[in-house]
């Protein structure tokens, strides 16, 4: 067989692995990408959902540096929510239900339609390494591809292993092989690697749940596109249903616990606390009566349900006898049960901030192999692997997000510096500039490094242009536009907001909380002219600009203090420090800092164990 | 100043006050610091200092070849378990100033050197054995000249503060966890606390940052002195009665209106607390440039004051003197401060009409001020001024278990979470949203983390996920 030589190779195609690819392949580099099963490619393995609170944001910022998980979300949504709607902006997170098939189907379809793009069915089970770097990979099959570079994206697949109950089998997903040889060699290059542990719920056919006596949860009208592209989505929607569980079946649950492989110490590996099992909820919080359980449609075209809040790795009868006891499922039939899978990561902290291997040079790790979970903390990675190997093969400068610049940038920096001891799950509150990382600005916030690295295509680069334009302009017409009391009053009135006397200029009525500019638009004749003139109703730009005016003063405080910790950051480190004589700096603080050698000032305070005294300590050996 | 970590030569210094006392004890500390001690250390016995086990004393002479310049005790400690955490000697000698200098000159001849200012308490630090806080009030101790400070010194080096400090920050952790869950986990089946009972414990924290802050106020007063402005009409007798507290001639005194022109300042101990004396330049009308002046920075410093002295002189007509009252008033405004009226010049009336002046001045006062009938010039009732001015100062009422907080960096972090606090407070006022409410919060806590050298990263969500169920 003729061996290709390639730029970079990506290891696995979930959603780690196609956005490296993609990325890699946009950015000018000869890319191939390696999958067990093409049938299976960006397999939704979990719930079918994408984005949700921060995550949704991470959805969005993936889109605007030229990714493509946003638009197949899109493309296969079945039904949409804007969550948080009632709190602040830094809240409003976009959630969306998919149709798992036709999900797989779009990835499928933008890797086979990528130029410089090649794609192979096979099982990696060795990496080519040469002094200390990566050069290629060996297949199952006994297929040699060399390669410049190599992106691990194995997800939940190497030494995987599927519990339900006492029954046990190798593989990655429920039915599928997993893939073994490359952790044991990496082992051996020095690179260590622990065993994580997530699960699933059980699917259901839906002609056998009962939804008349259950409550309904619909779709949003307004249904928003997570892409900042001119994608279409859909208009009708699929309605998830809420139901749940009760104390006779927390009693046959704990009937299972002698055979559930979390509690007979079977399982070694660390979930996530705030994705628990049925087991674990009624462990850990024994007080409660019930939990609460969300039934969530798979597709269009499927009468299977995800049952969201019931994963489980009880034995079969066990899982089958507690469902029925359930509202609603009273006749319920199972077509996969729920189950554990226990995995090989290797700890983020042995990477550098480009996601590139610390001591395998051009080994870049993406996705779940990192320690983290969710299809987009995994696409993130993904994207900015793809987007470093084909820096570094190029000869620039890796791109690095900041932690006031990108959800991204906190994932991965959080990732490096503190590392992680359970599965990595992207919450709002891990950002500390959350008013500035929203939903809305996305686009204002990274399509510009897309531009500059080429990622971003025409289109997209010309959207980008248009609705900065736009923006402005909006801008500008609520500053200057003056309205008249007789135009503003009645609607005024309505909301329960003092009167105008005399004109006034909008900027001032919309800095009112109760006042909102989509309303105002809809009451006032006048500001409709930007409705007439434009191929989409831009709602949500108007509602980006609402939102910058409105928390200006959150904003630039925020600004400010991010300002501040740059300054901290410019503050660099030599690397021969030696932190044992530092006596001062707590012992944790010591070994930490030795053990990462941090780069900065900045990096040094987010890393655990580094207090902010030992900071004070570290300025003034510096003489600060 | 750039602390350079390769010193690790032994430095020395007199450790007590400098001057003449009982004893004097000079410290010497690094890594031969048993060894240069040794060299100038004779015992009766002959022993070897560098023999004999830590925290124990040694008496012997220091000689310079064989002149005896004193006898001494010698104390020894090792490292790690010393002051600054090296090998540390303290001699204790007797207070004379020369003896003093003359040992200092023979360690340094043989090897030590003179230890720049703070530099002990920096080695300390640097080897792990104080923290931030405790630096600071160490310093604090080695200024405070008042029996006062010594005491916020000390309660500050056992913890008190920093203990505080923490209460509180976890108290906004509580809250801030709580906080966030809503915001991240509002999807999920988790209940969490309602705005009235958060809005109780702002309120609380609001009230314990505050008094922390005013602590700093009373701490940094304890410090430097009660600001104390006299204030009165020229020849009222203000530097008279200036001369008369600091019992010795400073300030300018003449009988030609007008000679103090600036405000001097002066420092005063009476009962162990310090007074920091404003005297000031009379206040009236003028073109003269210069007296303009000293007039507009008179009026600054009664403002800055805590207790401000009237002085009255008695042989002016009653409703004079309550003008006199009511056009100073104008000046320094009706806040915080404390108001001693010193009806001066007593000794020049007779005592019946000194009672009926005191009683229409009286009514004319309010329960917060002060009265004082008195003589400058004579000295007479100077006992009853000294009486009042510890009062107005509210020094009898600090108790030595109140957590008083004396510096400046510390103060400026209060205050920064102090304002946050406020404005989370005026945000849950006006309903504001749970996302800009953290972010008030979030700085709080990050500013008392400056303060207790804490981390508070992970121990959000690590509350979050300990106390309520999440997860679908």
């Amino acid at each position: 067989m003729r061996q290709e030589i390639y730029d970079i190779i990506v290891v696995g195609a979930g959603h780690a692995g196609c956005e490296a690819a993609v990325a890699a392949a946009r950015c000018g580099a000869k890319v191939l990408i390696v999958t067990i099963d093409m049938t299976k490619i960006a397999q939704m393995s979990c719930n079918p959902a994408m984005g949700g609170i921060a995550k949704g944001q991470i959805l969005r910022e993936i889109d605007a540096l030229g990714g493509h998980s946003a638009i197949v979300t899109d493309e296969s949504m079945i039904q949409f929510r804007m969550l948080n709607k009632s709190k602040g902006p830094a809240m409003w997170s976009p959630r969306a239900q998919c149709d798992r098939s036709l999900f797989t189907l779009k990835w499928r379809f933008i890797l086979e339609n990528t130029d410089n793009l090649d794609i192979w069915q096979d099982n990696v089970n060795e990496l080519i390494i040469k002094k200390k770097i990566v050069c290629g990979v060996r297949t199952k099959m006994g297929v040699t591809f060399y390669s410049k570079a190599v992106i691990l994206t194995t997800g939940t697949f190497e030494e995987g292993l599927i519990y339900i109950g006492r029954f046990k089998t190798n593989g990655g997903r429920i039915a599928e092989p997993n893939s073994s040889g490359i952790s044991w060699q990496l082992n051996k290059e020095g690179i260590e690697s622990g065993r994580m542990k997530t699960g699933t719920p059980a699917r259901i056919d839906g002609r056998t749940i009962n939804f008349k006596i259950l409550e309904e949860q619909h779709g949003d009208e307004d249904i928003r596109r997570f892409s900042f592209m001119e994608t279409e989505i859909t208009k009708k929607q699929r309605s998830c249903y809420i139901t749940y569980t009760n104390e006779k079946v927390h009693e046959i649950l704990k009937q299972g616990f002698s055979e559930s492989p979390l509690y007979n110490g079977t399982i070694k590996g660390k979930g996530p606390r705030y994705c628990p099992s049925i087991e674990t909820k009624i462990i850990t919080f024994g007080e409660k009566e019930q939990h609460q359980l969300f039934l969530e449609p798979e597709g269009w075209k499927t009468n299977e349900y995800y049952l969201n809040g019931f994963s489980s790795s009880l034995p079969l009868d066990v899982q089958y006898k507690a469902l029925r006891n359930i509202k609603g499922l009273e006749n319920a039939r199972i077509y996969r049960p729920g189950y554990a899978i226990e995995y090989e990561y290797y700890p983020p902290v042995q990477l550098n901030l480009s996601l590139e291997s610390k001591i395998i040079e051009s080994l870049y790790f993406a996705g779940q192999v990192n320690g983290t979970t969710g299809y987009e903390e995994a696409g993130a990675q993904g994207i900015v692997a793809g987007i470093n190997a084909a820096m570094k093969m190029k000869g620039k400068d890796p791109v690095i997000l900041k932690r006031d610049e990108a959800y991204i940038g906190v994932l991965i920096d959080d990732l490096i510096n503190k590392g992680v001891d359970e599965p990595y799950r992207m919450f709002t509150s891990r950002a500390e500039y959350r008013i500035l990382l929203r939903q809305d600005n996305a686009d204002m916030r990274l399509t510009p490094i897309a531009i500059g690295i080429g990622l971003a295509e025409p289109e997209r680069e010309r959207i980008y242009n248009d609705r900065n334009r736009k923006r402005k302009e909006i801008k500008k017409f609520i500053e200057n536009y003056s309205i008249t009391p007789e135009k503003a009053n009645s609607y005024l009135i309505r909301k329960n907001s003092s009167p105008i006397r005399q004109r006034i200029k909008l900027i001032d009525i919309l800095l009112r909380p109760e006042v909102s500019i989509e309303e105002l638009r809809e009451s006032v004749e006048d500001l409709n002219i930007y409705k007439k003139d434009q191929k989409f109703y831009d709602k949500e730009l108007w509602e980006s600009v609402e939102v910058e005016i409105k928390y200006k003063g959150y904003i630039e405080r925020e600004r400010m203090l991010a300002d501040k910790v740059k300054r901290l950051n410019n503050i660099k480190l030599e690397t021969d420090i030696k932190y044992d004589d530092l006596k001062s700096i707590s012992t944790e603080g010591r070994q930490k800092l030795n053990k990462i050698k941090p780069e900065t000032i900045g990096q040094a305070l987010r890393i655990p164990g580094v207090s902010p005294s030992d900071i004070n300590i570290l300025l003034l050996y510096m003489g600060r | 100043m750039i602390f350079n970590m390769s010193d690790k030569d032994t430095i020395t210094a007199i450790s007590t006050p400098p001057g003449t006392g009982a004893i004097a004890v000079i410290r010497l500390s690094g890594e031969s610091a048993l060894e240069i001690c040794e060299a100038v250390f004779v015992s009766p016995a002959d022993k070897e200092l560098t023999g004999q086990d830590p925290n124990t004393l040694h008496y012997g002479t220091i000689r310079d070849e064989d002149e005896i310049i004193d006898e001494v005790v010698v104390g020894l400690f090792k490292a790690p378990h010393s002051y600054t955490g090296e090998n540390l000697v303290e001699i204790s000698c007797h207070g004379s100033v020369y003896i003093q200098k003359r040992i200092l000159e023979l360690l340094v001849s043989k090897g030590a050197r003179l230890a720049r200012p703070g530099e002990f308490t920096m080695r300390a630090f640097m080897n792990g054995k104080l923290d931030l806080t405790q630096v600071e009030a160490v310093a604090d101790l080695i200024a405070s000249g008042s029996k006062a400070a010594h005491r916020v010194a000390m309660s500050q080096m056992r913890g008190g503060f920093t203990e505080e400090i923490k209460k509180l920050r976890d108290k906004l952790l509580t809250f801030i966890s709580l906080l966030e869950l809503e915001l991240d986990f509002s999807e999920e089946d988790v209940e969490f606390a309602d705005r009235s009972q958060l809005k109780v414990l702002l309120e609380e924290i609001t009230r314990l940052l505050q008094k922390l802050k005013n602590s700093f106020s009373l701490g940094n007063v304890i410090k430097n002195g009660v600001p104390v402005a006299i204030a009165g009409k020229t020849n009222s007798g203000k530097s008279t009665l200036l001369n008369l507290l600091l019992r010795e001639e400073k300030a300018i005194v003449s009988e030609i209106e007008g000679t103090t022109r600036d405000a001097i300042e002066d420092l005063i101990s009476i009962q162990g607390i310090h007074f920091r004396l404003i005297d000031t330049a009379g206040i009236r009308h003028t073109e003269d440039a210069v007296e303009k002046l000293g007039i507009a920075r008179t009026l600054e410093k009664i403002r800055q004051a805590v207790v401000v002295i009237h002085l009255l002189d008695a042989r002016l007509p009653a409703e004079e003197l309550i003008l006199q009252i009511e056009h100073l008033e104008g000046y320094s405004g009706q806040d915080e401060k404390k108001r001693i009226i010193v009806l001066n010049k007593i000794d020049l009336i007779p005592d019946d009409s000194l009672d009926m002046i005191s009683r229409e001045i009286e009514n004319h006062l309010t329960k917060k001020d002060y009265l004082v009938s008195m003589s400058a010039k004579k000295g007479i009732h100077l006992d009853r001024l000294e009486k009042a001015l510890i009062e107005a100062a509210g020094m009898d009422t600090t108790s030595e278990n109140d957590v008083i907080i004396t510096n400046v960096r510390h103060y400026e972090a209060l205050d920064r979470s102090l304002s946050a606090v406020r404005r989370a407070v005026d945000g849950l006022d006006h309903g504001i949203a749970g996302d800009l409410l953290a972010q008030d919060i979030r700085e709080t806590i990050h500013y008392l983390s400056e303060i207790t050298g804490e981390i508070t990263d992970n121990e959000i969500l690590g509350n979050i996920f300990k106390n309520f169920c999440i997860g679908k």
